[in-house]
């Protein structure tokens, strides 16, 4: 039924290159934990990935019940967490994963430096992980503020004033990100929440694509 | 290319123009929006609330007190009332201070004595940010700048005290 049903679509549109070319590949014997059970090093980058689908699809899960509203924000997270099914665990996975996804993060970093896996040709590639590792911290920057409680509003109250630090666009760089010269509240809630949920991601998606064509394109580092 | 003329060909033409339309078209979505993103950074500051009537000048000793008054805000389309807090005292002139208490690091909140270990200071808990008496920070402590004074006025008896600025 199934392979009928794929043949008719293939039989049109010829969709059996295009995931071959994108799923059908050698994994090469020094990176393949089977053969070298150290070559796990190799899959903190794919775990990295994997954490961020999860961060991906939990959060869209969270916005049917979250509201970034400065009244009803902490309401809504304490509904959805108490009396929604499974609330604890769809939150739960996007809070942890957070923390999760920042440490595979630095382990898959610290893997391509020490390996140095980073060096002709694969520099620009390195700098584009250096940009997700970027937006990566401004999602859990902007993430931290939408509960809406004590903790989360002190803690974004540090990170602005953080902001304004910077040497001469400080003051305008506060008030770009918390929407008010002096009021971390209303209109801050609502920016961090479209920066976390739309701009950010959407960046996010676009390095990711570029990360991974570039390793298709170079190939992985040989061995050492 | 025709050496005489430099005459643009039909081809460069075409793309030019089209470049130009194209470019005038995107810039005719974005602006709009970067305009409406950028807007909290260009819009003029309100209006500062005015001043509020605090505490009595008879209240006030040599040594900072706290006080605390409510102002109205407005934070966009969202109106309260907010608490305001102050540490009010005479300095050795008999002049009235009236400092913020926001650290001038990374904005805990600092209290005239808050640690035993530092005596007549203020002391932010946060990073052991210290102030002398009279609001400069100690230097070797984490805070950068003094803390902000308070607009000041006094009518029959009472302090009236309005935004913090910083200090010039």
């Amino acid at each position: 039924m199934i392979q009928k049903l794929y043949d008719w679509i293939d039989d049109r549109i010829d969709v059996t290159p295009i995931w071959r070319d994108i799923a059908d590949h050698e994994v090469p014997e020094h990176v393949n934990p089977a053969y070298h059970f150290s070559a796990f090093v190799y899959c903190f980058g794919g775990l990295t990935f994997f954490v961020v689908v999860i961060q991906v699809l939990s959060g869209m899960f969270l916005t049917m019940y979250y509201v970034p509203d400065i009244e009803n924000a902490w309401k809504s997270v304490y509904y959805l967490q108490s009396q929604v099914a499974h609330g604890q665990i769809v939150r739960g996975m996007h809070h942890w994963g957070a923390s999760v996804t920042i440490v595979m993060l630095l382990l898959h970093t610290m893997r391509v430096f020490f390996q140095g896996a980073y060096k002709k040709p694969r520099e620009l590639n390195w700098m584009v992980g250096v940009l997700i590792f970027f937006v990566m911290l401004g999602l859990g920057f902007t993430g931290y503020l939408l509960p809406w409680d004590n903790k989360a509003y002190f803690a974004t109250q540090v990170g602005l004033e953080m902001a304004e630090q910077v040497p001469f666009i400080g003051v305008y760089l506060k008030t770009l990100l918390s929407g008010h010269p002096t009021i971390v509240g209303a209109q801050t809630l609502t920016r961090f929440f479209a920066i976390h949920v739309f701009f950010l991601p959407a960046a996010l998606f676009g390095l990711l694509a570029v990360h991974f064509i570039l390793i298709r394109r170079q190939g992985i580092a040989g061995p050492l | 290319m025709s050496d005489k003329k430099q005459q643009v060909s039909r081809r460069q033409f075409l793309n030019y123009s089209l470049t130009g339309l194209g470019g005038f078209m995107a810039a005719g979505m974005l602006v709009p929006m970067l305009r409406f993103a950028v807007d909290p950074v260009l819009q003029k500051s309100a209006s500062d609330g005015g001043l509020a009537s605090v505490i009595s000048v008879d209240d006030i000793t040599d040594t900072p007190q706290r006080v605390d008054w409510n102002v109205d805000q407005v934070d966009g389309w969202y109106e309260s009332e907010v608490n305001r807090t102050a540490w009010v005292f005479k300095d050795d002139n008999g002049d009235i201070q009236a400092f913020s208490p926001v650290c001038k690091h990374l904005g805990c909140f600092v209290s005239w004595e808050g640690s035993d270990k530092y005596q007549n200071e203020f002391f932010c808990p946060c990073h052991d940010g210290r102030y002398n008496k009279d609001g400069t920070n100690i230097p070797g402590t984490p805070p950068l700048a003094p803390l902000d004074v308070y607009e000041q006025e006094v009518k029959d008896g009472m302090l009236y005290l309005g935004e913090a600025k910083p200090r010039e």
